[in-house]
């Protein structure tokens, strides 16, 4: 077909020559992309702002160091600090040999079966499960049916379950990005599947394995919803002992007080979600440390 | 590495087996959770049945469970919940696709330092901490402002739609993101030779190539939003009734829930056991959209 042929001069419908406008339109869209990142920004600032105005006031040592108590000028939250700091021990020790061996499996041992392709979807599927479901699991096998009762360790094992396709998740990603050459090179000194993967292959991956506990047991520390379910109640003044007794943690006692309307309520309800945060933070400072420290031998 | 003889010729040691054997054992922990989970929300809400006629339930338009005459319809909590969802998709999604194209498609190395921070911070906070700035910021200083106190309260499906929108839209964000960049260069060159200019390229090329990750993050996104409790129990308030008027206030069906947990409504009670029963309700609501959602990318997906 010759240039300049009928065909190409109808199509001038389509391509429209007008670039003037049609880089305007572009250049409004691109506008329109950094706004929504605006927006984002802008409401991230404003929440913080929020949280910080309302509950600094609030923070001290006393409020730190004190329990609770009805009038919010002496209360304090220590035992639901000790509670979520238990509960987050807890869970990350749980979820680690489980979670890891877990992904182990999946990714170095998992031939590529039925039953196997079932496992790897199923724990994609508990991913999507609304965490206040996994509550009402906690509360019916660990309170009820196993008799730990509303205690530390139903909370964390509940917690653990929650957690689990999330770092089950991100290790699957941690060893998959482990080269093969890696592995190959293990065999080719006689390595067996097992010292393969426990000297080759895991200390490749550990950095990216270590970053999703940490960040997963970040996100149990901010978790309040299952927790409900599994009694943790918003006035507990005493220190919680995991196996026994009524414990709180920091999620909960933040909701209990947000529930009132009173301003007084309100700014230690914000004091708590400081505290919350600045945990959060200094988690996720610590997976950024470990996983620099753990990848300083890596190379390839 | 030990220095363990090895022989050719010798099978696989015992410990082998064994560690493989432990190493199924937990994989299969997740089987067994969902097992758990669909068996204890079978048998309590069945029991919940025994008292109460499903079709009433399913189709009943008033939902008291704390006041006398108690009434156990669903479908004023269901649509509470469709009402926060859908505000919340109303807010996410084009918050969530407009970043992702910023990050797939617009974003230098400079400016992506700064638009993945945002999109991790907003997914990794807490999400009681976007109910406590629904109802001390969004709802008193925004919102009632705008549409005038007497239409609008501090708890109202609005103002929990909006937070659960921010909160979903990470999600959006980083799996269209994902479906975007798999569309192979090629495809946005030979657009580009052709004479297109960029938001053409996005709009023609790389939004239709990826429209299967892109729809199965908006109803990931969707079933998140359907489930999410803590932001919405502080932001949308008590009242359960039947509305599609996003001012009012309601009750979705996490917010039930907790509800009747965080309260001293006893164990064996008619009230605790309905519980059970939304909680299926929730349960197989999100569970079907992530089904869909992975049915979506596998039909529609196209293969390069």
């Amino acid at each position: 077909m010759a240039l300049g042929s009928p065909a190409a001069t109808t199509s001038a419908g389509r391509f429209e020559p007008a670039l003037m406008r049609r880089k305007l339109v572009g250049t409004l869209f691109y506008g329109a992309c950094l706004a929504a990142i605006g927006i984002l920004l802008l409401t991230l600032i404003l929440l913080l702002v929020q949280v910080l105005t309302r509950g600094l006031p609030w923070l001290d040592v006393q409020f730190l160091t004190g329990v609770p108590s009805r009038r919010p000028v002496d209360t304090g939250i220590l035992p639901a600090l000790v509670g979520s700091l238990e509960i987050a021990l807890i869970v990350g020790l749980l979820s680690f040999p489980v979670g890891v061996a877990a992904a182990i499996y999946l990714t170095e041992y998992a031939r590529d079966s039925r039953v196997n392709r079932l496992l790897q979807t199923n724990i994609s599927n508990l991913a999507g499960v609304p965490s206040i479901i996994y509550g009402i699991l906690g509360l019916a096998v660990f309170v009820r049916l196993l008799g730990f009762g509303t205690t530390v360790i139903s909370a964390a094992l509940t917690l653990t379950l929650l957690i689990l396709p999330v770092i089950i998740i991100a290790s699957i990603e941690a060893f998959k990005a482990v080269p093969n050459a890696q592995r190959e090179g293990a065999y080719a000194l006689g390595a067996t599947r097992w010292q393969m993967v426990r000297q080759s292959v895991f200390p490749a991956a550990a950095p990216g394995v270590m970053t999703g506990i940490i960040l997963a047991m970040a996100r149990a520390i901010g978790e309040a919803a299952p927790l409900l379910l599994i009694g943790a109640a918003g006035f507990v003044t005493f220190l919680p002992n995991p196996v026994s007794g009524n414990y709180s943690v920091l999620p909960v006692i933040a909701y209990n007080w947000a529930k009132r309307p009173q301003d007084d309520f309100q700014g230690i309800s914000g004091a708590t979600i400081i505290v919350i945060l600045l945990m959060m933070l200094v988690l996720n400072g610590l997976a950024l440390i470990v996983r620099a420290r753990l990848s300083r031998h890596i190379q390839w | 590495m030990s220095a363990q003889p090895m022989s050719l010729t010798r099978r696989r040691p015992m410990s082998e087996q064994v560690i493989e054997r432990l190493l199924f054992l937990a994989a299969a922990v997740g089987v067994v959770t969902t097992a758990g989970i669909i068996l204890v929300l079978a048998f309590q809400t069945l029991e919940f049945f025994a008292e109460v006629n499903p079709i009433s339930f399913f189709t009943g338009t008033v939902w008291s469970a704390s006041i006398a005459p108690y009434t156990f319809g669903v479908l004023p909590l269901v649509s509470g919940t469709l009402l926060v969802a859908t505000t919340a998709m109303v807010i996410g999604v084009p918050l969530g696709l407009l970043s992702a194209i910023l990050l797939a498609e617009y974003a230098s190395p400079r400016v992506r330092t700064v638009v993945k921070p945002i999109l991790e911070t907003i997914a990794g906070i807490p999400t009681i901490v976007l109910g406590f700035f629904a109802i001390n910021f969004l709802a008193p200083q925004i919102l009632q402002p705008i549409l005038g106190k007497q239409n609008i309260g501090i708890f109202s499906a609005l103002s929990g739609g909006i937070v659960v929108g921010v909160l979903v839209t990470p999600l959006i964000a980083s799996i269209s993101e994902d479906a975007m960049r798999a569309v192979p260069r090629g495809l946005r060159e030979g657009a580009y030779a052709m004479g297109a200019t960029k938001f053409e390229v996005v709009r023609k090329i790389v939004f239709p190539a990826a429209i299967s990750g892109i729809m199965a993050s908006i109803i990931l996104a969707m079933s998140r939003a359907i489930g999410e409790t803590m932001a919405v129990v502080l932001a949308v308030g008590t009242q359960p009734q039947l509305t599609f008027d996003p001012t009012e206030s309601i009750q979705t069906m996490t917010a039930f829930i907790v509800q009747i947990s965080a309260g001293d409504t006893p164990q064996g009670s008619i009230q605790f056991k309905s519980l059970f029963a939304v909680a299926a309700t929730l349960f197989s609501m999100t569970f079907a959209l992530n089904l869909i959602s992975g049915w979506v990318v596998r039909k529609f997906r196209t293969a390069y």
